[in-house]
């Protein structure tokens, strides 16, 4: 693994080995010293050019955790608001040494055109690219979610996949990054997928994707999932009308009281609620439902830190890539 | 190992001398420690945790009201080595320390091979983050020699003189197949 950029090109191994690593560096932080010296020395930029709090703060946690020195760019107010390019901006990270590029972009492909175009001679991390990708996000879910499935079974998590798991993925899926990445990455860990939106927020040719689709929340429930993930409505990427009004989509394809009861009454008390963040309560989520012993919304953000510090940790340390490589074919 | 030249694979240690050179250690430790106080043994991965565990049997064994669970951890040194931008990536393996902590401890540091002393450096530094133990010794099961760091064992199982060009496996029944006890000197003879 020389960048982390998609959960689709993700082998079932690298999945694993990440998320092993991410429970090792889950118990540092439980530690009195949360700092480990595996990339003293180091620089990782974190190169933002969309808002953004968890994500951005939770790099910046893991990889400080790992010692090493970290440089936050946002686009507003840098030369990126004068017009420079990305291609400008990346040359000038590389000359200031940067060793890994955390890189979050409003257009899909980003992060794939920094990689690959020799502009930067650093591993690239995406951290979010338009609607196309959130490796790192997928896989604290999938950290999240398999902690949750290890316990189930009395098992350690470390290991395991998620073989046999039911995943309800509900909400705005067309803009997502997020649904996408979780689906591919939950499908090599051996989950099932059901997504569940409004007709108009599915994008084109979802019925080509390795899962169930369907319209109806209170259906999909019914099907006995394992683990709810609510996905936020993205007013930002709407720019016309996907529904005619909050209070139908909350009733419809909201996670509200009713249902949140109905958890219950169905027997599913096993059943997690999760929630990528930032919550929109009352529209996709109740306030009742995000608070909830079910909610694991805190415990992703926490898994988000070890999962990053896992990805860095693996991306970072070892030989320069090409040697790597070779390594690894002879092995 | 060179291409050249036979590769010779001879026992230097068998099971039985593996039991007795531990049993050994494990009083060596209860008389420099005047007893079982405050001891705790970490281990470090891989072959280095399932010594520690004999030991901490072996020591319960030999002083009774002792709980080898209780007094045995694990201590992954990965993130602390020197080499971490030399060698191909290695995945981290747990830490786990016992409940009692090693604040004001006599920690021992148990592993199978000590060698250039690397290791035992990095074990120190991640010991560091862990806590202030009262003091720090360490057993190792075979001593091969070559060192470049100033360290020494405080317990050794063995001293085997050998050449830097041979390999010293220890084979343990916990964590390797076939599930024997033994040590073994490969290389050019």
């Amino acid at each position: 693994m020389r960048h982390l950029l998609s959960t689709a090109d993700l082998s079932h191994r690298d999945a694993l080995a990440i998320l092993d690593t991410a429970e090792q560096m889950a118990a540092v932080g439980e530690r009195e010293v949360k700092k480990l010296p595996a990339l003293r020395g180091r620089t990782v930029v974190n190169l933002f050019f969309e808002d953004s709090t968890r994500t951005r703060i939770s790099f910046e946690a893991a990889a400080k955790r790992l010692s090493a020195d970290v440089i936050n760019f946002s686009a507003k107010g840098s030369s990126v608001s004068k017009g420079e390019s990305l291609k400008d901006t990346a040359q000038t990270l590389a000359a200031m040494g940067a060793d890994a590029v955390v890189i979050r972009h409003g257009s899909s492909g980003a992060p794939a055109r920094l990689a690959s175009s020799g502009w930067i001679d650093a591993a690239v991390l995406n951290a979010g690219d338009g609607t196309h990708e959130h490796p790192t996000q997928a896989l604290l879910d999938a950290f999240t979610m398999r902690r949750h499935w290890a316990r189930l079974h009395g098992t350690e998590s470390t290991g395991t996949d998620l073989a046999g798991m039911k995943v309800l993925i509900a909400g705005d899926v067309l803009h997502s990054r997020v649904a996408r990445s979780d689906l591919w990455l939950l499908r090599t860990l051996g989950a099932e997928v059901t997504l569940v939106a409004p007709p108009t927020l599915l994008p084109f040719g979802v019925g080509s994707w390795p899962c169930t689709v369907s319209y109806d929340l209170d259906d999909a429930l019914a099907a006995r999932p394992d683990a709810v993930m609510m996905l936020r409505v993205q007013g930002e990427r709407m720019d016309s009308a996907f529904f005619p009004s909050v209070r139908e989509y909350s009733r419809r394809w909201g996670l509200d009281d009713v249902r949140l009861d109905r958890l219950d009454t169905l027997g599913l008390k096993d059943t997690i609620i999760m929630h990528p963040g930032p919550m929109n309560r009352g529209l996709e989520i109740s306030a009742r439902a995000a608070d909830s012993p079910r909610s694991t919304v805190l415990d992703q953000v926490r898994n988000g830190v070890s999962v990053r510090m896992a990805s860095l940790y693996l991306l970072l340390s070892g030989e320069n890539s090409t040697d790597r490589t070779a390594q690894e074919q002879k092995r | 190992m060179t291409a050249s030249g036979a590769v010779s694979s001879r026992t230097v240690l068998s099971s039985a001398d593996i039991d007795r050179a531990l049993t050994r250690i494990a009083y060596e430790i209860l008389e420099a420690n005047k007893g079982p106080e405050d001891l705790v043994l970490m281990g470090i991965p891989l072959r280095g945790y399932p010594l520690a565990r004999r030991l901490a049997e072996k020591i319960a064994a030999a002083a009774p009201g002792v709980d080898p669970a209780a007094i045995t951890g694990q201590l992954d040194v990965t993130m602390f080595r020197d080499d971490l931008a030399r060698r191909p990536t290695r995945p981290p393996y747990a830490t786990r320390v016992p409940v009692t902590g090693i604040d004001d401890k006599v920690v021992v540091l148990v592993d199978d091979v000590l060698y250039s002393g690397r290791t035992i450096r990095s074990a120190l530094d991640a010991l560091v983050d862990l806590g202030r133990p009262r003091i720090v010794r360490l057993a190792v099961l075979v001593d091969r020699g070559h060192r470049e760091l100033p360290i020494r064992a405080d317990h050794v199982g063995k001293n085997l003189p050998t050449s830097s060009a041979e390999q010293v496996r220890v084979r343990l029944a916990e964590c390797d197949t076939p599930a024997t006890d033994e040590v073994v000197i490969e290389g050019t003879a």
